[in-house]
């Protein structure tokens, strides 16, 4: 275990920097000095204006999560050329997205949506598929924020901080904040976070190969570690290329979680918070070279075994994520170790916040206008979404302290299969209106329960659980003689299209009546300079920005 | 509904056949069999690791080109 009292330079480092982002997060309501607060576009979406640089810092920020850092080396960590998905993940988002959130954007700002939920919505007129998706999204979103926690505490724990308090604490500054400057917050600190995560890592991939003989030296060293056989499962752990068992599930895993990934509600608040369709085509162009860095990190894992760093281990149970932070720990300088840490913390942060405003707004949109207080104000749908930011922090904290964080993880991966689902309405929505609202909703839920069915029959032999063990299902539960995996989410997304389609027909067959799309075909093409597209009129009528 | 698209023409769509361009960065970086394999390394890389990366800059092009190339005429 790490002492404290071997960290005092660490620690003042991660505190200064950490209270330098708190200020930034309290000032950031008065950063490009919005008319008013009191609309949700202001406070949700950051008053729809970000230009190609914040959306890029904000987006980035928001993506490539404290829990990526930690976890994707981790994986590395564990099974080899596996965890490297997350490469191939990263670049065929991009191109998969392009059209689609462009589409997305315009009709979004052409009817003033503020959630996926929203879209679907008036797009088949189904205030039920749109609770659904609504639900769908807050279920997957509210993990995702819970293991944000646990990135911060992979490093806390590294400088040999324990217990939950400075947890708590953390959050409660990070809640105040959001709650008082809404998105405009973590796209300030974005900045921040952005610039010491590519310092952090240009220093890593510099100076920790030179200290470890070069890069052959690494990969020679990771693959001799990995090659080691386990005790528990009587095969080797992983390997540095992939093996005849992993194909499909590495080439599914990185296609489905491509898929996936704009489809949370996060991704996309910070999408619409873009001022117009150039900023969006531009980011996508852009975005990528985050994705480099998220492959140099990705391969900190090798170095950790290179350097043969062993996982702190708590309570009987070795934490991976702890590999990433040991290392820095290990080969920087203290207060270099310090800044280290902190881009983590700080990286945990941005995503966070972002996270609880998306849930909220759903909450909002969804759920509270929609079912509770139909009359709402522009001014009372921006109080609800602040005090459901602050109740879904809660959540995300109530999870790290009663729960094992075990359960965040699975949680998580869950949460990729599930949103994964909302594919047909959200995405494909967005191109044709030709499926059922009934056919959407009997397939999103066909989906569901496939996908939680499927993950609850994996196992995982490597720490002894019976359920829940992963994301590749065997596929000689379906009979054939083979050892491949596939992703669960992609099988589950499968039946979904294929239940939406055949249930389509059959109901327009039976004539059962469908709803009305209540968006036109111009609407998706809508830029910011068309006259069709609104610019906060409620704000303009009552004040005018200038 | 489709008198609106003779208001703005062919101005209003995403139509392009450059779209297709798009498909190369998608379906490139999945195709395991292309660079499963350890040689030729680069920098002490296995084929695996730096290709993998070389793709990024593969993606970047084509979507910028395509961005460029489906611009509205301004």
């Amino acid at each position: 275990m790490p002492k404290l009292s071997d960290h005092y330079v660490q620690l003042t480092i991660f505190i200064l920097l950490f209270l330098l982002v708190s200020v930034m997060g309290f000032l950031a309501s008065r950063w490009r000095r919005p008319g008013t607060l009191n609309h949700l576009d202001e406070w949700g979406l950051g008053g729809r204006s970000f230009g190609p640089w914040v959306t890029w810092f904000l987006i980035g920020g928001d993506l490539y999560t404290a829990y990526t850092f930690v976890a994707v080396p981790a994986l590395l960590y564990g099974a080899g050329a596996m965890g490297f998905f997350a490469v191939p993940y990263t670049i065929v988002v991009y191109p998969i997205v392009f059209l689609v959130l462009c589409r997305l954007w315009s009709v979004s700002h052409v009817h003033g949506f503020v959630t996926p939920a929203d879209f679907v919505r008036s797009r088949f007129g189904s205030p039920t598929l749109a609770l659904l998706i609504a639900l769908t999204g807050i279920v997957a979103t509210m993990p995702y924020i819970a293991l944000q926690l646990v990135g911060i505490e992979a490093v806390l724990k590294s400088m040999g901080v324990t217990g939950h308090l400075p947890i708590i604490v953390a959050f409660a500054i990070l809640a105040l904040y959001t709650y008082s400057s809404g998105l405009r917050a973590p796209a300030l600190i974005a900045f921040v976070k952005d610039a010491l995560i590519y310092l952090v890592i240009i220093a890593a991939v510099i100076v920790i190969p030179v200290k470890l003989g070069g890069w052959h030296a690494i990969f020679g060293k990771a693959e001799a570690a990995l090659s080691a056989v386990s005790p528990v499962t009587h095969k080797p752990r992983g390997s540095v290329l992939l093996t005849s068992s992993n194909q499909l599930q590495y080439v599914t895993l990185a296609l489905g979680s491509a898929l996936a990934l704009f489809l949370y509600p996060h991704s996309i608040t910070g999408v619409l918070a873009a001022k117009n369709r150039d900023t969006i085509k531009r980011n996508m162009a852009a975005l990528p070279a985050y994705s480099f860095v998220l492959g140099l990190i990705a391969l900190l894992g090798f170095m950790a075994l290179a350097a043969g760093i062993k996982p702190i281990v708590t309570g009987g149970k070795a934490d991976s994520n702890t590999v990433v932070p040991l290392l820095f720990d290990q080969q920087f300088p203290p207060w270099f170790a310090g800044v280290a840490f902190a881009a983590v913390g700080i990286g945990a942060l941005v995503p966070a916040a972002i996270m609880s405003i998306a849930a909220a707004n759903l909450f909002t949109r969804n759920i509270y206008k929609e079912y509770l207080k139909r009359d709402a104000t522009p001014a009372q749908e921006a109080q609800a979404s602040k005090i459901a930011s602050l109740v879904v922090k809660l959540g995300a904290v109530a999870c790290i302290l009663f729960l094992d964080p075990q359960f965040s993880i699975d949680l998580q991966l869950i949460g990729g299969v599930i949103i994964l689902q909302t594919l047909p309405a959200v995405a494909l929505g967005l191109f044709t209106r030709w499926f059922h609202r009934g056919a959407l909703i009997t397939g999103l839920v066909a989906g569901l329960a496939t996908g939680m069915v499927m993950l609850y029959q994996i196992p995982n032999p490597a720490n002894g659980k019976a359920h829940f063990g992963g994301s590749g299902y065997a596929l000689s539960n379906f009979g054939f003689s083979t050892t491949m995996t596939i992703y669960v989410g992609f099988v589950a997304v499968i039946v979904n299209l294929l239940v939406a389609l055949i249930g389509t027909v059959v109901l327009r067959a039976g004539d059962i009546p469908d709803g009305e799309d209540g968006t036109q075909r111009p609407d998706y093409f809508a830029d910011r300079d068309d006259p069709e597209v609104r610019d906060l009129p409620e704000l303009v009528t009552e004040e005018p920005v200038s | 509904m489709s008198q609106e698209d003779t208001k703005a023409g062919a101005e209003q769509s995403d139509r392009s056949p450059w779209n297709w361009l798009l498909l190369i960065p998608i379906v490139l970086p999945l195709l395991t069999l292309l660079y499963n394999r350890r040689s030729p390394e680069l920098l002490g890389f296995p084929f695996f690791y730096w290709c993998q990366l070389a793709f990024i800059p593969v993606g970047v092009a084509t979507t910028v080109l395509v961005y460029q190339l489906t611009k509205r005429g301004r």
